[in-house]
């Protein structure tokens, strides 16, 4: 109890004891004691001044926060479909059975918790699984032997073999963006020399729209920020990359921060901001380290801190926030309330935060991409990024390709680029089916393949899942659909609800128990969530299942009960306690035919 | 002369000031749009969505979008009031809504904007969760089978009794209203039967002990008017406790 007084105390004195920060506290909390323990709720409490009731709201709605103690080893299998078709689930059932352990209960002697989550983002590396935070990629059941044998002997991870962490860039195309790598202070050297006007110019006659799929034209965002008075302005970097099948920023913060952070402190300049924010997604907590060390580097080459390049009053910073598990927090509003400490549900809008984000400041909220390359486009000029792409989409885009194809990775393509060629250029035929951005995005029939990633055609930040004809799909929309059932925040009633209709609909389907009626219902329950939803994602979270009911009928033919009308209960498993309390079970106690 | 801030609802004139939502507006001008999560004297959160109404062809909430000139506003139309509707069959099947048995049954806020949208029946497979009751205020009782998780107690206590006895905990599907107090008990906060957070409540989630059934049927609030009229619950708390006082 000293002990754990101690350390909480050192805590908050170490990072300034405020409520904004409650949720990074947790996360370090959490990853002490392996859950929140009430003491400390109740130490926490008293000290920052806040009820327990509102330390236990974030506790209850990050997936990576637990009321009560996980394993010594924490796994946490990837459980997006393209896990799936890499045949995670014989990994997980492999592992509970070596292990001796029941899928999310902790082992009775606390050594080990078997779990999943949603996608980590190693789709091009899969089957994945995060072992107390950090990421063991192409599992196969040589290596679940491996790690069951390091769980029972107790080997710390520090001594598992390295190999075993390894996950590789995968860039499979360059372009504009991924070549000319060098960013060491040029793009705030010439914000410096030439001012944010200039800047502001340079990025608007570019066309640089923002990268996380919205498209809003990055010059605008900055200039409006800018433009907003205000005693302080923030800068926030959405490096929440949680949609389903993408992976792109991984990549860019593994390999390519100095770039980002380039971008995020020529951003500050313009708008005259003194604090910056990445928010980093929980799953990419093993990136952490590398990226304060980059932080660090820049400060002591002046490119951060006081007085950048000498530049009397020049004074910014940035500071990492981490994720705890939570899809909707990739939402810009969302993702400032997780920043302030809070649960992530997205604010009512308008106002934007342009002119109230973080801490009701005027914020930038721009994708990692986004900063990486308007930072390229201060230095290298508009006509450079011009030198790609269609008129409505200028430049290149990332994006993130797995599933069934021979090479999976990253992708960097000029928009324009047609469904088509991506799938020849990694080597995938055969194709049934391809999800262009993530869960929330569209569905593409081979009939369509001629569409092109555009802002004009098909949007998207990067995510690129292949379905080979030997798939079934409807397996793909199950994922999705307990997916956004577990994401949705809960705040407004279509996504709350109607999420969690459409998913038992959907198992209803798998079940072989539904009916035509059934599928109707589930395209009228879609066009509520769509139309009424309060954020992106209960209007994105219904798209899985109306494309496919549209443009891939006979995914759910192939399921549909005979009959014009099925119950939504089972009769037969319903009499099941009444057989338990007489002790029958012979073949007059069911019901034939269920 | 007579203000150029104006915009279209099913084609009538409604006037608006700087600042107004269209629900402020149009509740000002007498006209009715359903809601349940909104009260005009919490800020607005936007969560119950049946407010949503068709601006200029996107589907809007009224109670959060910031009036506008010359706006046309869809406040009648099919599609708009069968999603209504919807969102209506989601949140009776979600909870544990058994009318007959609930004491605000013609007082409550549901009930009567299902009625007024011609809501009739669940049509969604029901949840049946299974929720607890907490009995332990001395004054107060608390449904978790009636409660539609539209946080205006949270806000009341909150932002009027100054308290913070409400809050909205869990994620999804699994969210639940919860109490501030070291036991998590209604009794141990610091909750009394006259805080505002205790009026607000649309349904019958929050309840007074000691009285019960003290409307006959065909006297309560909403028996012989419709909601349109009669308006909101807790607008009708106010008028109702005064008129009780002077008895």
């Amino acid at each position: 109890m000293n002990d754990l007084e101690t350390t909480i105390t050192g805590l908050l004195s170490d990072t300034g004891n405020s409520s904004d920060r409650l949720l990074q506290y947790l996360c370090t909390i959490q990853e002490i004691y392996s859950h929140i323990p009430e003491e400390v709720v109740e130490l926490l409490a008293e000290k920052l001044h806040i009820p327990p009731v509102q330390i236990y709201g974030l506790v209850d709605f990050y997936s990576f926060l637990h009321r009560e103690a996980r394993g010594d080893y924490d796994i946490l299998f990837s459980d997006n479909i393209t896990d799936r078709m890499l045949g995670n689930q014989a990994l997980i059932n492999s592992l509970c059975n070596k292990l001796g352990v029941k899928r999310g209960e902790p082992r009775p002697d606390n050594r080990v918790t078997v779990d999943v989550t949603s996608c980590t983002g190693i789709c091009d590396q899969g089957p994945a699984m995060l072992v107390n935070g950090r990421v063991v990629s192409r599992l196969d059941e040589e290596r679940i032997q491996a790690i069951a044998d390091l769980v029972e002997a107790g080997t710390s991870l520090a001594n598992w073999p390295e190999s075993f962490f390894v996950v590789e860039d995968n860039i499979q195309r360059r372009d504009i963006l991924l070549s000319d790598l060098i960013f060491d202070g040029s793009a705030i050297e010439n914000l410096l020399k030439n001012g944010s006007d200039a800047i502001l110019e340079v990025l608007e006659l570019s066309g640089l729209r923002g990268r996380g799929g919205a498209g809003f034209m990055t010059a605008n965002k900055w200039r409006f920020c800018r433009d907003t008075e205000a005693d302080e302005h923030y800068v926030v970097c959405n490096a929440d990359e949680g949609e389903p099948g993408t992976f792109k920023d991984r990549v860019l913060l593994k390999s390519y921060a100095d770039n980002l952070f380039e971008g995020m402190t020529l951003c500050a300049g313009v708008i005259g901001a003194k604090k910056g924010l990445l928010y980093l997604r929980g799953e990419y907590r093993y990136l952490v380290e590398a990226l304060e060390e980059t932080l660090q580097k820049r400060r002591d080459n002046k490119l951060l801190g006081e007085n950048i390049l000498g530049h009397e009053g020049f004074d910014f910073d940035i500071e990492i926030h981490l994720g705890a598990g939570a899809y909707i927090c990739g939402e810009e509003s969302a993702l400032i309330e997780s920043l302030e400490g809070k649960r992530g549900i997205p604010r009512v809008r308008p106002p934007f935060p342009v002119t109230n984000g973080y801490l009701e400041k005027p914020t930038v909220v721009n994708n990692v991409e986004t900063f990486f390359a308007a930072a390229k486009i201060s230095v290298l000029g508009a006509d450079w990024f011009w030198s790609v792409g269609t008129e409505e989409s200028y430049g290149t885009k990332l994006l993130s390709i797995s599933g069934d194809c021979s090479r999976p990775g990253i992708y960097e393509f000029p928009f324009g680029v047609s469904i088509n060629e991506i799938l020849e250029a990694c080597g995938a035929d055969d194709v049934q089916a391809v999800q262009v951005a993530g869960a929330a995005g569209t569905t593409i029939p081979p009939q369509e393949f001629n569409r092109t990633i555009a802002f004009e055609d098909i949007a998207t930040a990067g995510s690129f899942m292949i379905f080979s004809g030997q798939r079934k799909l409807i397996d793909m929309v199950q994922n999705f659909a307990h997916f956004f059932c577990h994401e949705s925040c809960g705040l407004c009633t279509p996504c709350r609800v109607g999420g969690s209709l459409m998913k038992d609909l959907v198992e209803k389907v798998i079940a072989g128990h539904a009916t035509r009626y059934d599928l109707n219902e589930m395209r009228n329950i879609g066009l509520v969530m769509k139309q009424t939803s309060h954020c992106g994602l209960g209007a994105t979270a219904p798209n899985h299942v109306l494309d496919t009911l549209h443009k891939f009928p006979y995914i759910y033919e192939q399921q549909l009960a005979h009959a014009g009308f099925e119950p939504a209960f089972d009769l037969d498993a319903a009499l099941g306690a009444a057989r338990e309390i007489t002790g029958r079970n012979d073949a007059d106690a069911h019901i034939k035919d269920g | 002369m007579s203000s150029d801030k104006k915009f279209k609802l099913d084609g009538k004139d409604i006037p608006f000031h700087d600042g107004d939502t269209i629900m402020d507006a149009v509740l000002r001008a007498g006209e009715y749009i359903p809601h349940l999560c909104h009260n005009p004297e919490f800020k607005p959160n936007g969560s119950c969505r049946v407010c949503v109404v068709d601006v200029d062809g996107r589907h809007m909430s009224a109670c959060t979008l910031p009036a506008a000139k010359n706006m046309e506003v869809d406040n009648s139309s099919e599609v708009i009031l069968d999603q209504r509707r919807s969102l209506l069959q989601m949140l009776f099947v979600e909870g544990n809504h058994i009318c007959p048995a609930c004491e605000k049954s013609g007082a409550c806020q549901l009930q009567a904007v299902a009625y007024y949208t011609r809501m009739l029946s669940p049509h969604f497979t029901h949840f049946f969760p299974r929720r607890s009751i907490d009995a332990s205020h001395p004054d107060i009782i608390f449904y978790f089978n009636r409660c539609i998780l539209c946080g205006l107690c949270e806000r009341a206590s909150r932002d009027v009794d100054g308290k913070n006895v409400f809050s909205i905990s869990g994620r999804g599907i699994n969210s639940k209203l919860v109490f501030n107090s070291p036991t998590g008990k209604l009794g141990d906060s610091a909750l009394s039967a006259t805080d505002k957070a205790v009026s607000v409540c649309p349904v019958g989630a929050i309840l007074p002990k000691h009285k019960g059934y003290e409307d006959p049927i065909g006297e309560r609030l909403y028996d012989t008017k419709p909601i349109s009229v009669v308006g909101d619950v807790a607008a009708n708390h106010s008028a109702n406790d005064s008129s009780r006082n002077g008895d």
